[in-house]
């Protein structure tokens, strides 16, 4: 058979690579970074201004550099790396060729031009509207415009993440059904599009607005169709660094699911819950009904985040399964203790799994619970909840699997290795700190998006308590370790991928380790014999932490004025 | 592995560990558990978020917060007159570039319907020390019924970004015994 596409093959997997399909990948993996170094910055200084003692910005710089913290990182660092994975979970995964390369080129290029695009506007400071911008404050037009083209741009590249399924199961690439990490990537993109539409419903009459063209914006539709974008953008992350968690797994441990069938319904019930899930941005608001706020902020009783619970198994799961079919089968932990501790892409990818259920999971859950949101909302609880999933949870998972990317895609030896060795602790315990301490602060009231929590100019006083003040330090001080970690991620990952040694075409990386096709982990004996005690044991204890957390701040809510 | 196609091609017809089984039973018990508390809580809890909200100019929801402080002010304080209205009466309060106005003086384990609305921007009621936030729109009023059981001095902080002033928009709610 002839060569239908310009192909490599890889020499530690025996698949193809498209290499259109790999320049695709680096191209979005380095504007992803590049975008995240951008955006921690002002990520930084952010931090900073709130820590008390420094407060280093001047007001307006502080809110224009929180504006473009959100945007840079929520939304492009982690869509442009998201393509990367799409295009890698499509054409490398399935040994395919990519569908139309010059379409994704164009996507890629509309993104880049629509996140400049905004960036400029923010930039130039009569757009400082933050991430959300509600209506009836406005920014500039071309605010609106860039996420516009981001927005397109990304649905292209979803298109093409379609279009290539479509051609591997054509050109029979793979055997049987697609593989579990694809099935994830496939999910976080049919949620793109969801999110992507509503996206548009809201911003393009927003941008005619901005102009001029439509006169009146209720806010409250807005921010309702907003949060269908907002939110489940943050579900695409969700589905795509759970599927990052598989991939890591599999690369490392050679480790296969525990059960085909319940991790792709766990991926399915992203898909079929989540599209109601905006209503707990939405549990404050005037006008909406109880009835109605209970059944969406629960995704349908909490059928989605049942979905992750599934996974927050079958992950660590699946590693100790493979860890003991080789021998390490002493007590509960051994597979735990004797895991590859020392490879960045296994140490970010299980604190990632940590963080996001301890931090991230139970905190969203309890936070959106219709009156115990009372409490929280627009506090820096918000916040702090979301850098424990999105910062620590998908951040880190993408950070970590860049690790395997830059030898096996980039096809560079990573540099630094003892620096890439300690990145992941560094960035995950900056992150958990900020994420924890941030909760503390809004637990005691602190506003979020708030440029000085002591009201020196304000007509009237207020005093927040002094552990406030104390919660706000210790979130300055993680906040440097983050940035330290994050500085670490991008000169490693720069410097291998434009500096580091070339791979020749036919050699193995020797740096993470990752085994031969051949360790893969087959069989772990039937359904009935399965021992994963270890991960019973911390799923357990994950357990006990949520209920126990859930119903204090029942406790919490129940000492405040009474309100009806 | 989950990187290639499944092992075995009839995948879902295999079946499930009794573990994973488990954990499905109780994360789902656990989510059914949290559904009806919310739903238990409108029942026997205390805080509850009211459903009464009207459509509302922002003119008119002036006026009415006008005649209010009208009849019911007591005295003034750095500018903002401080308003003590009758128990179990509406009561006002407007969020507006960058100030709550006025200054409410309550009093202790009596009701009030409080009435929430914005005559420009969004914006975050945020009740503190007792740290009760609710949104507060342009167009919309709210109305909370809300009885204060400590006496005290609160803060009322904007936690909805609403421009340059933002971090100054505070005001004052008193209860008196």
């Amino acid at each position: 058979m002839g060569k239908l596409f310009d192909y490599r093959t890889c020499p530690t997997t025996g698949l193809r690579v498209d290499r259109a399909a790999e320049k695709l990948i680096k191209a979005n993996a380095v504007v992803a970074i590049v975008f995240l170094a951008i955006g921690g910055l002002f990520g930084l200084l952010v931090a900073l201004t709130r820590w008390p003692a420094v407060h280093f910005l001047p007001a307006d710089w502080f809110y224009l550099a929180l504006t473009a913290h959100g945007l840079d990182v929520l939304l492009v660092w982690i869509i442009f790396f998201e393509m990367a994975v799409l295009y890698f979970a499509s054409a490398v995964v399935l040994n395919s060729r990519l569908a139309g390369p010059k379409w994704a080129w164009t996507g890629f290029g509309l993104m880049l031009v629509g996140a400049l695009t905004t960036n400029v506007a923010v930039l130039q400071g009569g757009s400082s509207v933050m991430f959300t911008s509600y209506v009836p404050m406005m920014a500039e037009p071309h605010f609106y415009l860039g996420i516009i083209l981001f927005a397109v741009g990304a649905l292209f590249g979803c298109g093409v993440f379609f279009g290539t399924l479509v051609i591997a199961k054509r050109d029979k690439t793979y055997e049987g059904s697609i593989p579990l990490v694809t099935f994830g990537a496939l999910t976080a993109a049919i949620i793109a599009v969801f999110t992507i539409a509503s996206g548009a419903i809201i911003l393009i009459p927003t941008l005619l607005w901005s102009v001029g063209l439509v006169s009146h914006i209720d806010p409250l539709i807005y921010k309702t169709i907003w949060w269908a974008m907002g939110h489940s953008s943050q579900q695409i992350n969700v589905a795509a660094h759970v599927a990052v968690w598989y991939a890591i797994a599999a690369m490392v441990f050679g480790a296969k699911p525990l059960s085909e069938k319940i991790s792709r319904m766990a991926f399915l019930m992203y898909i079929l819950f989540l599209q109601l899930a905006s209503a707990h941005h939405l549990l404050a608001e005037p006008g909406l009904s109880s009835e109605w706020k209970i059944f969406n902020t629960s995704y349908a009783m909490y059928l989605a985040v049942l979905g992750s619970m599934i996974h927050g198994l079958s992950v660590p799961g699946a590693i100790e399964a493979a860890q003991r079919s080789r021998g390490l089968t002493k007590g509960m932990f051994e597979w735990l203790r004797k895991a590859p501790w020392d490879n960045p892409a296994f140490s970010g990818m299980f604190m990632s799994l940590v963080f996001f259920g301890f931090i991230g999971g139970i905190s969203g859950v309890v936070m959106g619970t219709e009156q115990i949101n009372l409490i929280m909302h627009n506090t820096l609880y918000v916040p702090g909840h979301f850098h424990g999933t999105v910062v620590a949870g998908t951040t880190l998972a993408f950070m970590a699997i860049t690790y395997l990317l830059v030898p096996l895609i980039f096809r560079r030896e990573l540099m630094m290795k003892k620096v890439a060795r300690w990145q992941p602790y560094v960035f995950g315990i900056g992150v958990a700190g900020i994420s924890i301490f941030m909760m503390g602060a809004g637990t005691l009231g602190v506003s979020r998006r708030h440029w000085d929590m002591t009201f020196a100019d304000a007509i009237l006083p207020f005093d927040y308590p002094a552990a406030a003040y104390m919660m706000m330090g210790l979130n300055g001080i993680f906040a440097i370790l983050a940035a330290l970690g994050g500085i670490m991620f991008v000169v490693v990952v720069v410097g291998s991928v434009f500096f580091g040694r070339k791979l020749a075409e036919d050699e193995k990386p020797s740096y993470p380790e990752v085994p031969p096709e051949s360790a893969a982990v087959s069989h772990y004996g039937s359904s009935e014999t399965l021992k994963i005690p270890g991960t019973v044991f911390l799923v357990g204890i994950f357990f006990v932490a949520f209920v126990l957390y859930y119903f204090v701040n029942w406790k919490y809510l129940s000492e405040v004025w009474p309100l009806s | 592995m989950a990187l290639t196609p499944p092992s075995e091609r009839i995948w879902w017809r295999q079946p499930i560990a009794k573990i994973e089984l488990i954990w499905i039973i109780v994360a789902f018990s656990w989510g059914l558990v949290m559904f009806f508390m919310m739903i238990y809580w409108h029942g026997a809890g205390k805080q509850n978020l009211s459903n009464e909200a009207y459509q509302i100019k922002p003119q008119a929801f002036a006026r009415k917060a006008q005649a209010m402080i009208d009849e019911y002010q007591v005295r003034e304080e750095s500018g903002f007159p401080v308003v003590r209205p009758p128990p179990g009466s509406d009561v006002y309060l407007i969020a507006r570039l960058w100030q709550w106005w006025p200054i409410l003086e309550l009093e202790k384990d009596q009701s009030y319907r409080l009435h929430l609305s914005s005559m420009d921007w969004q914006h975050g009621f945020s009740l503190q020390p007792v740290n009760i936030n609710l949104s507060v729109q342009p167009g919309y009023d709210m109305v909370v019924t809300i009885k204060p059981d400590v006496a005290g001095e609160y803060g009322v902080l904007c936690n909805e970004f609403c421009g340059i002033g933002h971090h100054n928009m505070v005001g004052k709610i008193y209860v008196v015994e």
